[in-house]
């Protein structure tokens, strides 16, 4: 009975997720195409390959997170993150290399969906993920400086009007994309007035047709997985980051829940797509999300029509995305970078402990020099955990006093708090083996023993006082180091904490 | 019977849900479950299709999307409560003593879903407020709740006349059948004239079953009057309640899947849609 119930609701769910804002999502679909051709194009570059190879990507990502993701109304395309990963691959070995790449990294991110591997974003804290967001502004700023180098002033004076464009357009009317009308503009003047530019059309091949169907030309063997497997795993771990992070923003923007583990396994799907039909591998994109949400777009049909709008023009109006000047794609990408900045994190900057701003600018630090926000990610979340423990670890006490039992000395030492690796050392101190007393009692009824260099750090202390020729007597150690077992037995239940604080 | 589960909403229907609570009520002695659903709407979108994103782009969205939800969600909450005061009063000066309001948010069939299971019989009117009353549009909620529950729903017409006489619409499927033995051991439909009608060919095994149907209930001590008729039948229903002058319908509901209703339509909807006196469904 509740077998045949389950596919009826998820039918009204599909309803709903697909055709609830039916004009909206079209609408916003359109602006967020608009912007996707250049976003696709630039990153194509960055990445060191024809435009077309990013174009075709941001297609088939597109249209495959729209089916198979699990967050409706986030973008996923071409990124600028994941362009910044490959260039050494596409350097070296050339582009069906990067076909055969994305092809594993979407079997990676199956994997991690498959395994549930989307629950690990909880271990990335917050100042993490603004580091990350904060680090991907500046690499996307910072992939358009090559573009100025060796051109004239007409670049800059070009790019200057288009970033006008782009931000004071809105003022007269906000009914027309104003990256699509920054677009216009500077082509129409550039053609117009025969300014010397370089444009798209130098760039590199743009697509006449449809994708086909082509697998990666490679020789399938142990050598090949051994060049492209590095970073394939790169390409998944930043993709999962950042479309995970993107789905936690759009979560936060329309205040509904997404399915992390099934978004980890759709971008893996639109990867092998994407790689069997000539792109390149691409994640969900947090200012393009945005600019979703902004224009209305909320279900699936938006990120479908993105991609179906996407490669309708590129066919189209391909002669004329051609003409379009590189000036015109580098204000649009500024204005992605500008956008995706986490401006809100500069004025926490202030209120914020140092601890935090610490993590958050190393994270941001470390991606700028190395171009790879995996590694970013994983020095932030290496430091947020070490503060962490150093944090935990100060939730240490110990109090003793003298006592006289029938004629004898006796010193108790009764310990409170968490002795643990970052501890155990403080745990230590805290005894005096100098003190000569015929009896030693250390009571732990009220400690947390929870790994074994905490049981080390007493066993040494136990064995210090027995060399001093004192008598040691243990309280409590079986509740104290209840923690320290690996079957977790006792912390899934309701009344776990009030345990806890019993011994 | 213990407790009813009384869904109410801004609609007309709310005054006829009432009064089959209370009619209900009084019959069993249920406690009666006030409840007021609000659904947050589509989210509305701005008309900013500029696709500008400068400094400050996702706190600023997230600031003017929470206000629009704020404002309405307010709005929402103080009709909901209103609705609830009124709805409540109500059922109290009919003489309804155990009453419980509860106002949730989420979609209805979702919170229903949830509270089912302390439930004996569920009541809400055919549409809601944002349906309009072109007869031939049923509540979009009615439907997916009558498919989603497990306990009986009683669908209420836009007023509710207490009942005198109900007719059970019989075609021998297991949910029919459980329809029967609902009414056979349950007091709600006690001491009421029951007709049983069972619309199909006219040959002995269908003989059989209405006969066998109208034992069952003669066992319990329910008097049985039954007919069979020949025709379509969602419209020998309709005829035989306007002749017979029935105050109510007990039937099987949505036996069938989804993919078959598409094709050739449901006699549940159209029932639901052509009579005009309340229904009780079997799932």
């Amino acid at each position: 009975m509740s077998a045949v119930r389950l596919p009826k609701i998820s039918l009204f769910q599909l309803q709903t997720e697909w055709f609830g804002n039916v004009r909206n999502d079209l609408l916003a679909g359109m602006v967020v195409a608009l912007a996707l051709i250049p976003e696709a194009i630039a990153f194509s570059i960055i990445a060191g390959v024809d435009p077309q190879v990013g174009l075709y990507a941001a297609f088939c990502i597109a249209i495959v997170t729209a089916i198979v993701g699990g967050r409706p109304g986030m973008i996923s395309a071409a990124t600028g993150a994941m362009a910044l990963l490959m260039v050494g691959l596409v350097k070296d070995y050339g582009l069906q290399y990067l076909l055969a790449a994305t092809l594993l990294t979407g079997v990676l991110q199956i994997l991690a969906g498959v395994f549930k591997l989307g629950t690990l974003l909880r271990f990335v804290s917050r100042s993490v993920m603004t580091g990350f967001i904060n680090a991907l502004a500046i690499l996307i700023f910072l992939a358009q400086l090559p573009e100025f180098a060796g051109a004239g002033w007409q670049m800059y004076i070009m790019v200057g009007l288009g970033l006008a464009i782009i931000y004071l357009f809105p003022r007269l009317t906000k009914t027309v994309p104003s990256p699509l009308v920054c677009i216009i503009v500077l082509t129409a003047l550039s053609m117009l007035l025969g300014l010397d530019l370089r444009t798209v059309g130098d760039m590199g091949e743009l697509p006449n047709a449809f994708p086909v169907f082509l697998l990666p030309d490679i020789p399938l063997n142990l050598e090949t997985l051994i060049i492209i497997f590095p970073y394939s795993l790169m390409l998944a771990v930043v993709g999962l980051l950042e479309s995970l992070m993107t789905a936690v923003i759009v979560d936060d923007l329309t205040d509904t829940p997404s399915q992390k583990n099934r978004e980890c396994a759709g971008q893996g799907i639109a990867n092998i797509v994407a790689g069997c039909f000539g792109g390149m591998a691409g994640c969900a994109m947090i200012g393009q999300s945005v600019i979703n949400i902004k224009s209305g777009g909320r279900g699936r049909l938006s990120s479908f029509s993105a991609g179906c709008f996407l490669i309708f023009l590129i066919l189209v109006l391909g002669d004329w995305v051609q003409e379009i000047p590189m000036a015109a794609l580098v204000a649009v990408m500024i204005m992605v970078s500008i956008g995706t900045f986490s401006w809100a994190s500069l004025k926490n900057l202030r209120t914020y402990p140092k601890s935090s701003n610490l993590v958050m600018l190393t994270t941001v630090v470390v991606v700028v020099f190395t171009h790879n926000l995996a590694q970013g990610v994983f020095v932030g979340v290496l430091m947020a955990s070490l503060i962490f423990a150093y944090k935990i670890s100060r939730l240490l006490a110990v109090k003793s006093e003298l006592l006289q039992v029938d004629g004898n000395t006796e010193r108790v030492y009764r310990v409170y708090g968490q002795v643990f690796f970052a501890s155990a050392d403080t745990f230590m101190a805290f005894f005096d083996f100098k003190e000569v007393v015929e009896r030693v009692r250390i009571d732990l009824t009220a400690a947390h023993f929870w790994d074994i260099s905490a049981v080390a750090a007493l066993d040494k202390a136990v064995l210090k006082f027995r060399r001093e020729g004192t008598e040691v007597e243990l309280v409590g150690l079986n509740e104290a180091s209840a923690t320290i077992i690996d079957a977790l037995a006792i912390y899934n239940k309701p009344d776990a904490l009030e345990r806890m604080s019993d011994h | 019977m213990k407790k009813i589960l009384v869904c109410i909403d801004d609609s007309v229907y709310a005054q006829a849900v009432c009064d089959a609570a209370a009619w209900v009520s009084q019959r069993t002695g249920a406690a009666v479950v006030l409840l007021h659903v609000f659904t947050p709407p589509p989210k509305r979108a701005s008309r900013d299709l500029s696709g500008a994103i400068g400094l400050g782009a996702k706190s600023e969205l997230l600031e003017q999307l929470t206000e629009l939800d704020e404002n309405h969600g307010r709005v929402e909450q103080r009709k909901g409560k209103l609705m609830l005061t009124h709805a409540e009063q109500q059922l109290r000066a009919a003489g309804v003593q155990n009453i419980e309001v509860l106002h949730r948010r989420g979609s209805l069939v979702e919170v229903i879903g949830e509270l089912e299971v302390q439930m004996d019989l569920i009541i809400m009117g055919k549409r809601g407020e944002h349906a309009d009353f072109d007869t031939l549009h049923l509540g979009a909620n009615l439907e997916r709740v009558a498919r989603a529950v497990h306990k009986p729903l009683l669908v209420t017409a836009r007023t509710f006349q207490p009942i005198r006489q109900f007719l059970i619409a019989f075609d021998g499927s297991p949910s029919a059948s459980k329809a029967l033995e609902y009414i056979a051991s349950h007091s709600l439909l006690q001491n009421l004239k029951c007709h049983v009608l069972m619309v199909g060919h006219i040959n002995a095994q269908v003989r059989n079953t209405l006969t066998k149907a109208a034992n069952t209930l003669e066992q319990a001590g329910i008097g049985v009057h039954t007919a069979l008729k020949v025709g379509p039948r969602d419209e020998v229903i309709a005829d035989y309640v306007a002749a017979k002058e029935m105050d109510l319908i007990v039937m099987g509901a949505y036996g069938h899947s989804r993919m078959r209703q598409l094709i050739i339509g449901s006699t549940t909807t159209a029932v639901i849609r052509s009579c005009h006196v309340p229904l009780l469904l079997f799932r």
